[in-house]
């Protein structure tokens, strides 16, 4: 039967597929970053600790008040969110004629508080959290065997990501958000609030940060420090698709995902680093990223 | 100076016979360890509540002993563990170190410790480099070790018919080590390894390599990984259906507290090797019940090795009239104990304990009374099986110093 | 502007050290000299190599106006390097030391090479990624011992003759290093060399126009601060007889940068007050268990809202002297 490099190719199929999972997570998180710095210019650099908030907040929506998972996904992304709206209003907002250094050492410090506080409150072993009852099971494809809920993970990024960037490109809010970055002044003069429209889009973001969270927490452990590694990776891979560009981010997310995957299969060790050598490589060779318009 | 002072008049109130006439000994204990990063819950504050107690029930005072105990947050960074442990030493007059998870924090301070004339009696580390190429005459490690862990889990469950192990390890020394211990027991016991995959450190995602496992034909996977590594494989192996298609899972390094994290309807079935859990008799429950008290949860092997290394230290002291490092650390191998927590047991020349270890199988849901009703014994296995042989060159009663 | 030209930088460079600067070196040397008769000299010695390794970075970015987001790699390149040297080896302090540094050089003479080629962003980007293979092969090779590190590091006989096993000597070596270094660093800044630094920074079109090569300045003045932020690092895995994963994990490259942006970047003494607060903090607050890093959030937050020139940034406004 036909192997590559001694790997069946069912396992192959199998191992993609799990890359793609992956990616899901990559696209939703990275999205958000290319919204956040396309529009604001702002490296967010806190999107980790709120990704970790969106799963924290469905636990905690779970265990305090008994709100399941279906609504947790609409609560916590906009808790996340409203959360992300303070933020912007009282410190981000300061620093738009700055260097973007400031806005990255701002919310790495921010990412430091949230993620010292929930220590503090909840300690570090994490919490479990379940799979919806809708989604438990899984389907045998014959080559591996597929979990409900992760095929639920990869359609419900795919919804996400399809929407913001429809809601981006393709209609008239996305263009007047576009035509602010590039002249907030005259978009201004036409009568829009351009301080309120970037302080939704911040929230947007931070929203989509915490959607991922959500979906994150019955498959991965809700702790912490689930997002502070993360998002050095995400980081890379909006570099990668070329900063600020919304389809780069939601490509490169998903196609990492499935080199990651297949790094995993033929040098597993390598499969953490692997994302930065391409990130080298992209930058020495394409700097403006994939997707990103050379300026 | 004060301690030459002490250990003198310590010494005369001993010569003239008197446990009477005894002057009180200051005792400094360190509780080092990591306080916010991811050994904070099975160690953390409650090594401190651990230390307390010990102090406590010894009933230090009326014995004449004066004990203060500071605590320090590690971070699980080296340096900024042999940092805190030479200002200990040098400035805060601290006799013995307590606790130190984490390998690299732990090794630097007992080198620290030996050259600096202090104590220390580890609880949360699990590198057997302590007793063996890093041995120190001052150094004590209490609760377990990785080869202990390797030996319990690995020969019970292949003994038990588990003899096709596929090792998932996390890639650094630890993991490395615990696989390929765990695959000498096993192959000694007529086990085969069938495959090995290393997965980065940390890792969030662990379908790709349980995918590996299940395609290698194996009939146990040995997750040679710890705390969120072993938590996040465990719960995904549920969720690929793993255990439901016949294969089963072994941690090789897990706490109460973990299992605690996961839940049971997650971790139901598992097979690990602890040193002591609340719930084995009245002795341990008796001491868990005022731990949980003060604590708020129950205590994990870490929290009581303290307490029992804090106790037989204290002993110890008690029984030279000092406490000079190099006389209390042969004391306490020459004093067996038999505690609540850890039944009878003694510590070897190379500081090593030797105790039991205990083999557990984590409960199903409708087995469980209540949120830490979690295991079920399923083996003991003596000390001196469980521990390494002890090398020539770390016999420290032999080489006197 | 007028005189960042290269045309008056001569007239600069004969007024040599302003006073307020000379006053204030030796007023820091005097008090360095003291310091371990008051403070836990281990301490103390920590606080000097985050200080030097923070001047390092300060180089690059104040003065060059590159923001490295990579320097653990040089850093804790060179203390692996210098604890295999002392340890394996049998080198003597200041060899092992020298030999750490020079591998700190060469690596960052291969990174910068390649990262000197991008701007902004992208360039703390590339050298994030360097550093992050960097960390991915410290883990995997053999001679760094993993996660354990390189423990029990010798601290050696400087040139073979004087014991550091002394706090005491080691403390006076560790300052003839980190002093000099400092020193040697301030000579850099307000060199020439310096001045045409400064030019790129401000207008690098500008410098190129002038007949400029720019990348090569950049990768001299990349290298050079690599290679004083190994000398730091190896100068640590002596002081703690120890080198580990902690020094090349990517949140040291963000340590330094917030201990550069704390005290003040771009300014002479701002990363020695910043390593000191942070070194301080981190020992002092150690107790506090998960607070040190709420405090530190909450510094980097403060700092960015309200005092973006950094603690020296802002006296130097007061003063109004360059500090």
């Amino acid at each position: 039967m036909f192997e590559l490099l001694g790997i069946p190719p069912q396992v192959l199929l199998g191992q993609l597929l799990l890359g793609l999972i992956n990616g899901s997570f990559y696209a939703v998180l990275s999205l958000g970053l290319a919204v956040i710095f396309g529009l604001l210019n702002i490296i967010n650099f806190s999107h980790g600790a709120q990704y970790m908030m969106g799963a924290f907040v469905a636990w905690m929506l779970l265990a305090y008040l008994g709100i399941g998972y279906w609504w947790a996904l609409i609560a916590s992304p906009l808790i996340v969110g409203a959360t992300g709206l303070l933020l912007e209003r009282f410190a981000l907002s300061r620093l738009y004629k700055l260097d973007h250094l400031y806005g990255l050492l701002l919310t790495f410090g921010v990412a430091l508080i949230i993620q010292g506080l929930f220590r503090n409150y909840y300690g570090i072993s994490g919490q479990p959290y379940q799979i919806p009852d809708l989604l438990s099971g899984g389907q045998n494809l014959g080559f591996m065997y597929l979990p409900n809920y992760r095929a639920w993970v990869v359609v419900a990024s795919v919804i996400a990501c399809l929407g913001t960037w429809f809601m981006i490109e393709k209609t008239r809010l996305g263009a007047y958000l576009r035509a602010a970055t590039e002249n907030p002044v005259l978009v201004g003069a036409f009568g829009i609030n351009v301080p309120r429209m970037i302080m939704l889009t911040y929230a947007f973001g931070v929203a989509l940060a915490g959607f991922a969270g959500v979906l994150a927490a019955p498959i991965y452990s809700v702790n912490p420090n689930m997002g502070a590694d993360l998002i050095i990776v995400v980081f890379a891979v909006v570099v990668i698709g070329g900063m600020g560009s919304i389809l780069g981010a939601i490509v490169t997310g998903y196609g990492l995902g499935l080199i990651e995957g297949l790094t995993r299969v033929f040098y597993p060790e390598g499969s953490a680093v692997v994302i930065f050598v391409i990130m080298a490589i992209v930058l020495m060779i394409k700097p403006e990223g994939l997707f990103g318009r050379a300026n | 100076m004060m301690k030459t002072i002490l250990m003198g008049s310590a010494a005369l109130a001993a010569m003239t016979g008197g446990a009477l006439a005894q002057d009180t000994i200051e005792v400094t204990l360190g509780v080092l360890n990591d306080r916010s990063g991811v050994y904070a819950d099975l160690s953390g504050e409650g090594s401190v509540v651990a230390a307390r107690m010990a102090v406590e029930d010894f009933n230090a005072e009326e014995k004449g002993l004066d004990v203060e105990i500071l605590s320090a947050d590690h971070q699980n960074k080296p340096d900024i563990g042999a940092n805190i442990a030479r200002q200990w030493y040098d400035q805060e007059g601290v006799d013995a170190i307590l606790d130190v998870p984490t390998s690299s924090v732990a090794l630097a301070v007992a080198e620290i410790s030996s050259q600096m004339g202090g104590i220390l009696i580890d609880s949360g580390a699990g590198t057997t480099e302590l007793t063996r190429g890093q041995c120190q005459p001052t150094t004590i490690h209490w609760t377990y070790d990785t080869a202990a862990l390797a030996t319990g889990t690995g020969k019970a469950i292949t003994e038990a018919g588990g003899d096709k192990w596929f090792f998932l390890t996390a890639d650094y020394a630890f993991g490395h080590s615990l696989e390929d211990e765990t695959s000498k027991v096993v192959q000694e016991n007529g086990g085969e390894v069938v495959g090995t995959v290393r997965h980065p450190f940390p890792a969030t995602d662990f379908s790709s390599f349980l995918l590996q496992a299940q395609g290698s034909g194996a009939n146990v996977i040995g997750l040679a990984n710890a705390g969120g590594d072993t938590v996040n494989a465990i719960k995904q192996a549920s969720e690929f259906g793993i255990t439901q298609g016949g294969q089963s899972l072994a941690a090789l390094l897990m706490f109460v507290t973990d299992v605690h994290a996961l839940g049971t309807d997650v971790a139901q079935g598992l097979q690990l090797t602890e040193a002591f859990y609340w719930d084995q008799n009245d002795g341990t429950r008796e001491w868990s019940e005022r731990f949980e008290e003060r604590h708020g949860a129950k205590p994990t092997m870490v929290h009581a090795g303290v307490y029992s290394g804090t106790m037989q230290y204290l002993r110890a002291v008690e029984a030279v009239g000092s406490t000079d490092a190099l006389e209390v650390a042969a004391k306490m191998k020459e004093m067996p104990f038999d505690d609540p927590l850890f039944g009878k047991g003694y510590v070897r020349g190379d500081g090593r304990v030797i105790h039991d270890m205990y083999l557990f199988e984590v409960k199903s849901p409708d087995q469980t009374q209540g949120e830490w009703d979690l295991y079920d014994q399923k083996a003991v296995i003596s000390g001196e099986e469980a521990f390494l042989p002890m090398i020539e060159e770390c016999d420290f009663t032999k080489t006197a110093g | 502007m007028t005189d960042t030209t290269p045309d008056h930088v001569p007239a600069q460079r004969a007024a040599g050290m302003p006073p307020l600067h000379k006053a204030l070196f030796a007023a820091l040397l005097v008090l360095l000299i003291v310091l371990p008769f008051v403070v836990y000299p281990i301490f103390a010695m920590k606080v000097m190599c985050f200080a030097l390794f923070a001047a390092a970075f300060n180089l690059l970015l104040g003065f060059g106006g590159l923001l490295s987001f990579g320097h653990a790699a040089y850093f804790g390149g060179a203390s692996y390097v210098a604890a295999h040297a002392a340890k394996v080896w049998g080198f003597t302090p200041e060899l092992a030391v020298l030999t750490g540094t020079a591998a700190a050089a060469l690596l960052g003479l291969g990174i910068g090479a390649l990262a000197i080629r991008r701007q902004g962003i992208y360039f703390a980007m590339v050298t994030l990624a360097f550093a992050q293979m960097f960390y991915f092969f410290a883990l995997q090779a053999e001679f760094t011992g993993g996660e354990d590190g390189i423990q029990a590091v010798p601290r050696g006989d400087l040139f073979g003759a004087i014991s550091l096993h002394d706090n005491m000597a080691l403390y006076f070596f560790v300052l003839a290093i980190t002093f000099g270094g400092i020193l040697f660093l301030y000579r850099i800044v307000h060199s020439p060399f310096g001045q045409i630094l400064k030019a790129i920074r401000e207008n690098e079109p500008r410098a190129i126009s002038l007949g400029y090569s720019v990348n090569r300045y950049k990768l001299i003045v990349f290298t050079l601060s690599a290679t004083f932020a190994g000398l730091a690092g190896a100068t640590k895995s002596l002081v703690f007889q120890l080198a580990s994963l902690t020094d090349v994990h990517w949140s040291m490259s963000g340590e330094v940068v917030l201990m550069t942006l704390l005290g003040g970047m771009g300014t002479v003494f701002g990363p020695l007050v910043g390593a000191t607060v942070i070194v301080t903090l981190q020992n002092y607050l150690a107790t506090f268990g998960a607070w040190v890093t709420i405090i530190q959030g909450v510094i980097f937050v403060l700092g960015v809202l309200l005092f973006r020139e950094g603690i020296v940034g802002v006296l130097s406004r007061w003063l109004k002297r360059p500090l």
